[in-house]
């Protein structure tokens, strides 16, 4: 039982979440490129969908992903889609600064007005821009969330880490925003721990909208829940592209919730990005074989 | 800093004699190694805050009783010094008469005092004295666990980073846990301050009494932890500023009216003293001061 009467709900929202133009250019990466090994002269050459592989035959390296260069503006959703190890994660993890990458540039529209490299920004930059700018969902919620502390502990984290300093706003946008996810304001204070998998999941939602960031990053969002949380969840991040402008990319496998959220889409093989463009056009038109397999899949 | 190597003392000096140990250092500790503290002390100083690695030293008394301090002490120490050294408010703790025997021993030119305006160098543990102190003294808190962020991480590397990325979330979320399940912030001693607005710190486990007077204080204030290895600082003049919310601020101990049994204080930090008989008395915690009041008043 909480020590703190329930407070009114108020969404306190950042400055710069009104100032922002659903116009600009909220994210743009160029040339990412992520490996696990030393990496060869050749790796570029050996590796790729024409290979059919992200492994270097000579060095042994692991190209994670490479050449990826996409953008997003304000209020608008990228969808990555691709089969497993295609690399899509480890975009989200390169741009969200769990991974460093071995190249190219990221930059964010309200990190020096989208004029400098974040991936070359020290690492205090880094976590200062993660914190304030930033949300990621995981695809495991015990990767996003401390399962040992409260659900509203969870989503407080962000909001601390972004220096609100008042108890009484942080429960309220903690209350609000986990009551939207259709999580009970008597269970903000239940640990993550005691959750089903699906409101792990939503408490992970929860907290990365927490702080109004500029960039929400979503791993697989809607995988592990029932069709009706998912329906509600999908309703919810529709709601926010349209309120608070947030630019979003959104990795799944489920081609419906790509279908309905992005505008634009972008396939991934073997660490290349090998198609990209609208997302009806992608869904309905598909010009890669891959991507012609990966639509026939689903419509068959 | 004196170089000489104390000679002309019998083997088994004792403190009646007026002389030294043979064939020690002066100050204990051989020249290479002060100097190596010195080292440590004065990035410490110029980094407020940090937890600076040092190769803390063997000496006579284990480590975990002071040997951090202690070394800070034998570091900084001169002919012409005047040591105090006090253990929870005490002067005359075994620990406290120890460490001062051990100065007094192996440091000629080094006089000792109780009291505390005479003191150039004060060594500490878990108290600042209730008089004021001013801009030539220098305080030496021994330190028990230097790490504010051992409570909620328990790995090293990782607290490391979260201090260079001044990712100071998870601790904050700790504090709004613990409002949450208390209604108040519980932590007493050794309470997190944010030091220059920089790095947070745990003030050795001193009382929140004494925590507001670090900031901005006139004097030098160094820390060491012997068995963690680590020497920080809080020079004169710098901003100590605990951890706690716009709406639960931070409140020092409440002693609800109580006064010391014996000179009669009311403003000062009070701790409970077991009578014979069962019952208890509160008395000051800094016995220096309470004897000077008592004094003062023509009561001893």
């Amino acid at each position: 039982m909480s020590a703190i009467a329930t407070l009114p709900t108020e969404i306190v929202r950042h400055d710069h979440v009104a100032s922002r133009n659903a116009e600009q250019i909220a994210l743009k990466v160029e040339n990412l490129e992520a490996r696990y090994g030393r990496g060869c002269s050749a790796c570029h050459e050996l590796t790729g969908p024409e290979h059919s592989t992200n492994v270097c035959g000579q060095c042994g390296t692991v190209i994670a992903c490479a050449d990826v260069s996409f953008a997003v503006r304000a209020g608008r959703t990228l969808g990555i889609v691709g089969e497993s190890g295609s690399g899509k994660t480890t975009v989200l993890r390169c741009l969200y600064g769990d991974l460093n990458p071995a190249g190219g540039t990221a930059s964010l529209m309200t990190y020096e007005e989208g004029r400098a490299n974040l991936f070359t920004a020290s690492a205090q930059v880094r976590r200062r821009v993660r914190n304030f700018d930033m949300g990621m969902v995981y695809q495991h919620a015990r990767d996003g969330l401390n399962l040992r502390i409260s659900a509203g502990g969870n989503v407080a984290e962000r909001l601390l880490a972004a220096e609100w300093r008042r108890v009484d706003q942080i429960r309220a946008r903690a209350g609000h925003l986990l009551e939207r996810m259709e999580i009970p304001r008597s269970r903000m204070d239940t640990p993550p721990s005691a959750f089903s998998g699906g409101m792990q999941q939503r408490v992970q939602i929860a907290r990365a909208l927490a702080n109004g960031p500029a960039v929400v990053l979503l791993d697989e969002m809607t995988s592990g829940l029932d069709v009706s949380v998912q329906a509600g969840v999908l309703d919810l991040v529709l709601e926010l592209q349209r309120t608070e402008g947030v630019a979003m990319v959104v990795v799944s496998h489920d081609l419906g919730v790509i279908r309905l959220l992005c505008e634009r889409t972008m396939v991934m093989k073997n660490g290349r990005v090998v198609e990209s463009g609208l997302t009806d056009q992608i869904l309905e038109d598909p010009r890669h074989p891959y991507t012609q397999l990966l639509v026939s899949s689903v419509n068959a | 800093m004196n170089e000489a190597v104390v000679s002309e003392i019998p083997h088994d000096a004792s403190r009646t004699q007026s002389g030294t140990h043979s064939g020690y250092s002066y100050a204990f500790l051989d020249e290479l190694t002060k100097k190596s503290v010195r080292r440590a002390i004065l990035k410490a100083v110029a980094v407020p805050g940090y937890q600076v690695p040092f190769g803390s030293t063997e000496l006579p008394i284990a480590r975990g009783w002071g040997t951090g301090g202690l070394q800070v002490t034998l570091s900084l120490i001169g002919p012409g010094d005047v040591l105090k050294v006090i253990d929870q408010g005490s002067d005359d703790s075994v620990n406290a008469v120890n460490i001062r025997q051990l100065v007094e021993l192996t440091a000629p030119g080094v006089d000792t005092t109780a009291a505390t305006e005479e003191a150039t160098i004060i060594q500490t543990r878990h108290r600042i004295p209730e008089a004021p102190l001013h801009a030539d003294q220098i305080m030496v808190f021994q330190v028990p666990l230097p790490e504010p962020l051992r409570v909620v991480e328990r790995r090293e590397s990782e607290t490391r980073r979260m201090h260079a990325e001044a990712d100071y979330g998870r601790i904050w979320v700790a504090l709004y846990e613990d409002v949450v399940q208390h209604g108040r912030i519980t932590r007493s001693a050794g309470y997190p301050v944010v030091v220059n607005g920089r790095h947070v710190m745990t003030p050795s486990p001193i009382p929140k009494w004494d925590v507001p007077r670090l900031h901005q204080a006139p004097f030098l204030s160094l820390f060491g932890a012997g068995r963690e290895k680590r020497i920080y600082a809080v020079p004169p003049l710098t901003d100590v500023v605990p951890l706690a919310f716009d709406d639960y601020p931070f409140a020092i101990e409440d002693f609800d009216g109580a006064h010391c049994a014996r000179c009669g204080s009311d403003d000062t930090f009070l701790v409970e003293v077991p009578q014979p008989d069962g019952s208890s008395v509160m008395s000051c915690s800094d016995e220096s001061w309470c004897e000077a009041r008592r004094t003062e008043r023509g009561q001893s």
